[in-house]
């Protein structure tokens, strides 16, 4: 018999979490690694556990809501983790969820980037407790020949691709998907509107959410990883994510029986940087195998290989001079400083904030 | 002896009674994203009141009843006639006819739903098969709507329709059906007065089987259905995860589970008015 996991499940779930005793029997030779999905080259992750002889678990998530959620339930029994910088791990990290890195046990700690390093210091003093793993942007994905064919001058490298209720109807029956993430999409809003993407004001956050309501009715779907696949089969036209996300889905598009043409424009108004850190919570079962493993994340050739496999930017300065030419040199990876000036990031804000921002995402992307 | 019967006892307290106690409690508490867990007890019942008044809520419990009460009924009228084809089907075949109404659960349930979406994308093996064979021009979109969770939900709970319909009809008398035909009364009207009237515990728990847990179902619209109409088990998901508002997650978990008891009382009453 299958049962349906929500009836099912919940109580169990509860149950576990609430005498704190969810986290499996983890032995001393293994170390249990919760990264986001497609995040890390897979060949250099099966050499790590042969050299090692550690036995690596690793899982993945596709959005740091969830991650949040293990780590604040407590003995989530992850080792390492990668939440993004801001607003996750500053207010995780505010929360006592981490603990402080032993660099003596970091040999590769040196080849880290330090303007990166400097940026996440002031979230996090002195870089105590996390070092950043990759970082990009928030923009804007498309179906090359799709979006030619109903709009020519479509205005591919601006918002309005995606905010502007009469660009976007044009694309609907081919499909648009967007990020289910209140802190990546209501910023966004707010910068299209000409707001502060940080803006914390109510009346211009509810502004922000009424222009996700106008274009809600041309977007089939609000999902964090699904679109990757989505673009790349042909079965959405336009996608609001993560650039390494688009990245793949290129990739993958290109090698599909029915090619796909796609691409990733970093909107002229501005995109949202951010920086996933790698970090060891605080009740980590085996924090000595976890800074193996971190100490491994943060080899040269690792950091390239996962970028080569991801096309995310990594932190990691030795690993620049090690990637092919088509990553380093490629401007919407390693975008130049005039295009980096305009990214913003945000602030996570207080508690009633917070709360007040989710509130009115779920109630602009369910149109109630 | 007495010690194996109070197994289940101790199973419901501590799997039931105390997981519900917890969330019943945790409905009563407040937000606060400044703790892990990100909750601060307290006793409020402003949790309920967000419920009543948001109208996201009371629409995705519509949604939710509407969208199950339509996915049971078409899931009847699909199980019935195959329960009723593998009750008269020779005995020896039963067991292989049976085995094939099960089959399915041999392959995980994720993967047999990731599965349709690649059957029902715009790009995908449905919409390309109809638009070699010339019945369309251009792909229509069934993933991401709310035909495609009808599907998704009747798909994975026929069998639990099948199976309880096709153990009452099993156990009928076929000397009835001889006695009604030789009494002159044609097929259709033997079924309608004999066999139909006779089945209805089996259509009573199929239907229960199949409604119950389509009300909270969170994978089949998480994955194929899209923005139009969000179901309960997907907006407490939300809550819970997304929005990290534990708190109001349990209240509509509370609700949730207040809303599927009332079925499952008539269901109860109704067995025990059979009984006597």
């Amino acid at each position: 018999m299958r049962f349906d996991p929500e009836t099912v499940m919940r109580p169990v779930l509860l149950a576990a979490l609430a005498c704190l005793a969810a986290a499996p029997a983890f032995g001393q030779g293994q170390v249990n690694v919760y990264n986001w999905s497609d995040y890390i080259d897979e060949n250099k992750l099966k050499e790590f556990a042969r050299t090692s002889g550690l036995k690596v678990n690793y899982t993945t998530y596709d959005s740091n809501e969830i991650l949040d959620a293990k780590l604040r339930t407590g003995k989530s029994g992850y080792d390492l983790v990668v939440p993004t910088a801001s607003p996750f791990f500053v207010r995780q990290l505010a929360a006592g969820l981490f603990r402080p890195l032993d660099r003596s046990k970091l040999a590769n700690y040196r080849h880290l980037d330090p303007e990166v390093m400097a940026a996440l210091a002031k979230l996090d003093p002195a870089n105590a407790h996390g070092v950043p793993w990759m970082w990009g942007t928030t923009g804007i994905g498309y179906n090359v020949e799709a979006i030619r064919k109903r709009m020519p001058d479509a205005p591919l490298d601006s918002l309005r691709m995606v905010f502007d209720p009469a660009v976007v109807a044009k694309f609907r029956d081919c499909g648009v998907m967007m990020l289910d993430s209140a802190t990546d999409v209501l910023p966004a809003a707010l910068r299209y509107l000409g707001l502060d993407p940080d803006s914390k004001k109510p009346d211009e956050l509810k502004r922000a959410a009424d222009v996700i309501g106008a274009v809600r009715p041309f977007v089939r779907k609000f999902h964090s990883s699904e679109y990757i696949n989505a673009l790349a089969g042909g079965n959405i036209c336009l996608a609001f994510g993560f650039s390494g996300d688009i990245f793949q889905a290129r990739d993958r598009g290109e090698k599909a029986k029915d090619k796909q043409t796609i691409a990733y424009a970093i909107p002229k108004e501005g995109a949202l940087m951010w920086i996933d850190v790698a970090t060891i919570p605080k009740d980590a079962p085996n924090p000595d195998a976890a800074h193996r493993f971190l100490d491994f994340m943060l080899d040269p050739a690792v950091a390239a290989a996962s970028s080569a496999l991801t096309g995310y930017a990594n932190a990691n300065r030795a690993a620049t001079a090690l990637l092919d030419k088509e990553i380093s040199g490629n401007p919407l990876i390693y975008p130049p400083a005039e295009v980096r000036a305009r990214f913003y990031s945000i602030t996570p804000g207080t508690a009633e904030q917070i709360r007040e921002r989710t509130r009115l995402w779920t109630t602009a992307k369910t149109g109630r | 002896m007495r010690r194996v019967l109070a197994l289940p006892g101790l199973w419901l307290a501590l799997f039931l009674a105390v997981p519900f106690g917890i969330v019943l409690a945790m409905s009563f508490a407040t937000a606060d994203a400044d703790r892990a867990p990100p909750v601060a007890f307290s006793l409020t019942l402003k949790n309920y009141a967000l419920l009543f008044s948001d109208p996201l809520y009371l629409a995705a419990w519509i949604a939710s009843l509407r969208i199950a009460a339509t996915s049971t009924l078409v899931a009847l009228l699909l199980g019935y006639p195959m329960a009723l084809a593998i009750a008269r089907a020779p005995r020896r075949r039963q067991p292989l006819l049976l085995a094939l109404v099960i089959l399915p659960f041999w392959t995980s349930f994720l993967i047999r739903v990731y599965a349709w979406m690649g059957l029902l994308a715009d790009n995908g093996i449905l919409n390309n098969l109809l638009k070699t064979l010339g019945l369309a021009s251009a792909p229509g979109t069934i993933l991401g709507t709310e035909w495609a969770v009808h599907l998704g939900i009747v798909y994975a709970y026929l069998p639990f329709m099948v199976l309880p319909i096709y153990a009452v009809l099993e156990r009928q008398d076929r000397a009835l059906l001889e006695a009604a035909a030789d009494l002159g009364a044609a097929p259709w009207a033997a079924f309608v007065t004999i066999t139909l009237p006779l089945s209805q515990p089996g259509i009573v728990a199929g239907c229960l089987l199949v409604f119950i847990p389509s009300v909270g179902e969170f994978v089949i619209p998480d994955l194929l259905g899209g923005t139009g109409t969000p179901m309960i088990g997907k907006v407490l998901w939300d809550e819970f995860f997304l929005n990290a508002d534990w708190p109001l997650a349990s209240a509509v978990a509370v609700c949730l589970l207040a809303l599927l008891a009332v079925p499952i009382a008539l269901f109860q009453r109704h067995h025990a008015e059979r009984l006597r």
